[in-house]
């Protein structure tokens, strides 16, 4: 099992430095909630679902594999995503394109779907993985906004709750089929991600 | 599923929630569709275990596939009649409690699923938000599946497993009835 999950780390790896390589132009809308930049980036995280879908799927990910890997997920997820934005903001202004967001969407519902037993040391690099390249995309895209930083923070608090939420919720579930109605809710995750492909590619062929 | 449709709503740009709703309203609004997948859960539950859950965890990917070569432009011939077909066969198969392997199941429902997905790929409405929409076009026809297991349950009564394979038949009359239609 642990071979098995070693070998997927590096795929996951290249291919989301690969998309990340090429940045597409930026659609770099922060809306104001009109309380505050705190609210504006936690509104900004809950709104976008190209950054929750990802997270959620990760939390479902480290939920199904236990305690351990959930307390993993929890901070270092937040941690790198900050990192991350940090980062973001001080460069030059990318944002996702549809077809980094379903290959994310594919990979990480894809290990929802397969239960996949990844080692807690494959599943910290998942998310620091994630958390690094969506801070740094959020982070790019706020760069213009007033007070970015301040809602960096807003935005990467709602992803401490999230995945502590749901990494919570999956981690307790007993029964076989709740454990399948996870892996049901990993299949969705991926089908959306092949839809935003056809999406993206839609005339493009 | 209705937090999901709140965010959606309170999000500034209307367009996103119009996407959600949208995408969410397609696989219900059809009712070919709905019979359609409706037959898939009755039919898992019916099979039990592994099948019940087999079969709604792949559908949605295999259907997908589908929906991108329908986004993509790739022809399909006979996408209606291929779903009209689907009801038939499906229905039948509840009707008649078949009990093929496992494999040939899958292989059933996933080549009716990429029918199901072509034809929602194709009729998207142009302009709507990519995302929103492909979620609630998924969360949608995962519900359908759903609300079938939910009916199949009452397959360990033995009033149950008649009803079951009565709605088989009608699921099945149905199919009959889309496939006229798509001909004439």
């Amino acid at each position: 099992m642990r071979a098995a999950s070693k070998s997927w780390l590096p795929i996951y790896a290249i291919a989301v430095f690969m998309v990340a390589m090429c940045p597409a132009p930026a659609e770099a809308h922060l809306v104001s909630s009109g309380m505050g930049p705190i609210y504006d980036g936690l509104t900004h995280f809950l709104m976008s679902p190209e950054d929750l879908v990802p997270v959620l799927a990760l939390a479902l990910l480290a939920g199904l594999r236990g305690s351990a890997y959930g307390r993993r997920a929890l901070f270092v997820l937040p941690a790198a995503w900050l990192m991350g934005g940090l980062a973001g903001l001080a460069a030059a202004t990318v944002n996702a394109n549809a077809v980094q967001t379903a290959i994310t969407f594919l990979l990480l519902g894809g290990l929802v779907v397969m239960d996949a037993r990844l080692s807690v040391r494959a599943t910290t690099a998942l998310a620091a993985l994630l958390g690094l390249y969506h801070g740094y995309l959020n982070g790019a895209g706020m760069g213009q906004a007033g007070a970015a930083s301040v809602a960096l923070l807003g935005l990467v608090f709602a992803v401490f709750v999230l995945v502590a939420l749901a990494a919570a919720l999956v981690v307790q579930l007993q029964a076989a089929w709740a454990r399948i109605a996870v892996r049901v809710v990993g299949s969705w995750i991926v089908a959306s991600g092949l839809l935003m492909l056809g999406w993206s590619l839609r005339g493009k062929l | 599923m209705l937090l999901w449709a709140q965010v959606a709503f309170a999000h500034p740009q209307a367009g996103e929630a119009k996407g959600f709703v949208t995408g969410f309203e397609h696989p219900i609004s059809g009712l070919d569709h709905v019979l359609a997948m409706v037959a898939v859960g009755l039919w898992g539950a019916q099979l039990g275990s592994p099948a019940i859950w087999l079969l709604p965890v792949a559908f949605p990917m295999v259907m997908a596939v589908g929906g991108m070569l329908g986004l993509m432009g790739v022809p399909l011939p006979g996408t209606e009649c291929g779903i009209a077909a689907s009801a038939i066969l499906l229905g039948a198969a509840v009707l008649f409690e078949v009990r093929p392997p496992l494999a040939a199941a899958a292989a059933l429902v996933g080549f009716f699923a990429i029918f199901h997905g072509h034809a929602h790929g194709t009729e998207l409405p142009p302009g709507e938000s990519g995302l929103l929409y492909s979620m609630g076009f998924v969360i949608a026809t995962g519900c359908l599946h759903g609300v079938g297991i939910s009916i199949g349950v009452v397959h360990r009564w033995m009033w149950g497993q008649r009803m079951l394979r009565a709605a088989g038949a009608f699921v099945a009359v149905g199919g009959v009835f889309f496939m006229w239609k798509a001909f004439a």
